[in-house]
């Protein structure tokens, strides 16, 4: 069991509580998935030439001052970190590739939690209440985010471990459920070129994702590539730089609700978790059909 | 805790953004023997009014979670709103009334009563059914009434994929299209006392805009289990 959240806002006035209202959801989904938690927000896009990216380090006294001052060194102009307990978030001026091949050789100490252009991921082994505390998640802003309250049955309880999975630039995927095809599965989209930082199954499908959006796939396409492709258990949310997309497998074994008024649209693995939500009590409400893609914004636009 | 105020009036009510369900349900348990109550405020909590042994007329408004009126006997439960998974689950007797839709596995394994749902079920919708009847005004998802053993799934609009899989001694009635049938379940000759059934179970579910004679039969062909028409008692 693990609890998924969504929220996608279709309104601005919304997005200085993004983190209010997920932070809400995620405590009511903590019963589902007490072990570790995570969220991506999608806010604060880079200027074009720039890239964003998330890091974590396992060292209480990471120095990211000293880190910033490197990648200066490398790529010329980087902002001051924006620094939430284990995390930082660097806004680089370069491409987001190339931030990404400099953090993997230089600094294999560190874990490259997302990158791109407005994705950021914070996640963390432990309760998600505290969870929520500890990254102050409240005060987060931005224009959609999803999260994730993990009862781990595939892989270790670790940060690495945790939810959401970003294998592509401003992508990212969380997962209730299991697949039992994922050794295979990894090994073929490693020889496509995709990387891999855990033995976890959900990663995969993010990786399968990324993997059919290098090749041309619209988000939908690569979505419903995952009911012929992938074997197990799975209700998904997924993000992209200005889309939102749900999908159940055909048998929906896991749960699912969705929600929508005309300020936001929700998906999350229990309907207390929408109930927290500004409106909620007159937002149109419906569980998923099996094996259908839902989406919202430009479900094709990732870079 | 509801004060004994409370209780004494003709109406009880709760407000479960303030009560804890556990609240709620210990005083259905223990301090009350039946009368009405409203629930206010429900927010998609899990397993409320469950467990009830007494008359009651329940009526909750708003969305509830998983479970609502799971093992019910004697009351009546009524969901101004939609169930989470599970709703009357186990369900003994009396009559619970979803006016909204219901996630997956409503009435599963239910023994008695009646379970109406003027939306939608989703899938699994009767799994296991061990005699209750089932009225669904809107239509149902894959996995209806699977391995049902007893009782009646009534379903207005359409049933999913696998309908009746593995199916029993449950009649089930479709009124619109079946995407398809699951092992051993067959389409069977609607017989008057079969339009009789339905119709009676219409009127109980309170659905008088839908035509009894419209719905077609589907039923167990006996291939995968060992029925035998001399046991035909003990069904």
């Amino acid at each position: 069991m693990c609890g998924i959240a969504g929220l996608y806002t279709k309104s601005a006035t919304l997005h200085e509580h993004l983190g209010r209202h997920l932070a809400a959801m995620l405590e009511q989904l903590s019963d589902r998935g007490p072990d570790s938690a995570g969220v991506a927000f999608y806010r604060d896009p880079a200027p074009a030439g720039w890239c964003k990216v998330s890091l974590h380090s396992p060292s209480a006294a990471a120095d990211w001052e000293a880190l910033r001052v490197e990648l200066e060194v490398e790529f010329g102009e980087v902002a001051p970190p924006r620094v939430r307990a284990t995390h930082a978030v660097f806004s680089i001026a370069t491409e987001a590739e190339a931030a990404e091949a400099w953090l993997f050789e230089r600094h294999p100490e560190l874990t490259l939690m997302s990158a791109g252009c407005s994705i950021e991921i914070y996640k963390e082994a432990g309760l998600p209440e505290r969870f929520v505390e500890r990254f102050a998640l409240r005060e987060i802003a931005g224009s959609h985010a999803l999260g994730h309250t993990r009862m781990a049955t595939e892989s270790r309880v670790t940060t690495e471990h945790s939810h959401p999975f970003s294998t592509g630039l401003d992508l990212c995927l969380v997962h209730n459920g299991s697949l039992s095809n994922h050794n295979r599965l990894r090994r073929l989209l490693a020889r496509e070129g995709i990387r891999f930082q855990t033995d976890n199954d959900s990663e995969v499908a993010a990786g399968y994702l990324t993997w059919r959006l290098r090749e041309g796939a619209s988000l939908e396409q690569a979505l419903e590539g995952c009911l012929e492709d992938l074997d197990g258990f799975y209700t998904f949310a997924i993000g992209t730089a200005d889309g939102f997309a749900v999908l159940r497998d055909p048998i929906a074994c896991k749960p699912a609700v969705m929600a929508e008024t005309d300020e936001w649209v929700a998906m999350a693995s229990e309907y207390r978790a929408i109930a927290v939500l500004p409106g909620a009590e007159d937002a149109v409400s419906w569980e998923p059909a099996p094996g259908q893609v839902y989406s919202w914004g430009t479900a094709s636009l990732v870079a | 805790m509801a004060t004994p105020e409370v209780i004494r009036e003709a109406v009880r009510s709760f407000d479960l953004a303030v009560d804890s369900v556990r609240e709620l349900n210990q005083a259905l348990h223990r301090d009350l023997d039946g009368g009405r109550v409203v629930v206010r405020n429900p927010g998609g909590g899990h397993a409320v009014a469950v467990g009830l042994d007494a008359p009651f007329e329940v009526e909750i408004e708003g969305h509830v979670g998983y479970y609502c009126a799971g093992m019910n006997k004697l009351a009546t439960v009524r969901v101004r709103g939609n169930c989470g998974v599970g709703v009357a689950e186990n369900m003994m007797s009396g009559v619970v009334v979803v006016e909204g839709s219901a996630s997956q596995s409503a009435g599963a394994s239910a023994r008695g009563g009646l379970l109406v749902i003027h939306g939608d079920a989703s899938a699994r919708c009767g799994i296991s059914l061990k005699g209750a009847d089932i009225v669904v005004r809107g239509s149902i998802g894959h996995m209806g009434a699977f391995m049902a053993q007893k009782g009646a799934l009534v379903v207005c609009g359409d049933a999913g994929e696998s309908l009746g899989d593995s199916l029993y001694e449950a009649r089930l009635y479709v009124r619109g299209s079946v995407a398809g049938l699951g092992a051993d379940c067959v389409e069977k000759e609607m017989r008057r006392e079969h339009a009789e059934q339905v119709r009676e179970l219409l009127a109980r579910a309170e659905v008088d805009d839908v035509d009894a004679s419209e719905f077609r039969r589907y039923g167990s062909a006996r291939r995968l289990y060992n029925f035998h028409v001399d046991n035909l008692g003990s069904y």
